[in-house]
């Protein structure tokens, strides 16, 4: 284990580019969505737990500050879902092509924007 | 005569079992694909439903889970969404955890996220049972 192996990823040695860029957000929106399932976990608690303590949580969830993390955990779910189909797409040996990799990314980012604001749109009007 | 086998035997491949990628690798691959295609009706199914004020209220929430179709939907999202996020977020300590803090890590990570399962599990049921 005390073996001076070389340690990846060395991510400072890189410019972005949309790929990397992309699976770093890939792996940020993932560890902000396990956050969320906990957010779910506690939520439904709240739910078992009874109506005062429903209408508490309901009361935070849908405050100011929690109005804008519920608009960043949608674009999360939109985005990882995007993203993660395109992963599932590599994983069956198609579309790794660089022309396609490229194509595939700038559309998941236009696709997860235009899911999310869809939604809050379908949701406030 | 052959090899003294009171010696213990050290081949590249004992000297790796058990140490990580020797074999269950593979397995730890399928289950975050397979949870993957698993969430993707399942979270259409609850972002969907949330966005159409299913549960805006006690009354509401109580109505929504108790059905039984939505029962199994969020428990079986519940599920997925921790076994998926438990693998991920394991595969990330890894890469980025290069001291002994790795396996506590891992180990709070996997506890987290079944505890996290369970409640929400046990939640559900309460409020589909008792409402």
């Amino acid at each position: 284990m005390t073996y001076p192996r070389p340690k990846s990823p060395n991510m400072q040695n890189y410019r972005p580019q949309l790929t990397s860029v992309m699976s770093f957000g890939h792996r940020l929106s993932g560890v902000a969505l396990s956050l969320f399932a906990f957010g779910l976990a506690a939520w439904l608690v709240a739910g078992a737990t009874g109506p005062a303590a429903f209408n508490h949580a309901q009361a935070v969830v849908l405050s100011g500050p929690g109005g804008v993390i519920l608009f960043l955990a949608t674009l999360a779910v939109f985005y990882h879902l995007c993203n993660g189909i395109r992963h599932l797409i590599w994983d069956s040996v198609h579309a790794f092509e660089l022309r396609s990799i490229y194509v595939g990314g700038w559309a998941v980012i236009a696709a997860s924007l235009l899911l999310t604001l869809a939604l809050w749109v379908w949701v406030l009007i | 005569m052959g090899a003294d086998l009171t010696l213990p035997r050290i081949t590249p491949y004992s000297s790796a079992h058990g140490l990580g990628a020797a074999g269950h690798g593979a397995g730890h691959w399928w289950a975050q694909r397979v949870s993957a295609i698993a969430l993707v009706p399942l979270i259409l199914w609850l972002v969907w439903a949330l966005a159409n004020g299913v549960a805006t209220d006690y009354a509401a929430l109580s109505i929504w889970l108790s059905a039984p179709i939505n029962t199994v939907l969020m428990i079986m999202l519940l599920i997925a969404v921790f076994h998926h996020a438990a693998l991920g977020l394991q595969v990330i300590a890894e890469d980025y955890i290069h001291s002994r803090m790795r396996f506590a890590v891992v180990a709070l990570v996997q506890l987290a996220c079944a505890a996290g399962g369970a409640a929400g599990v046990v939640a559900t049921l309460l409020i589909a049972i008792t409402s």
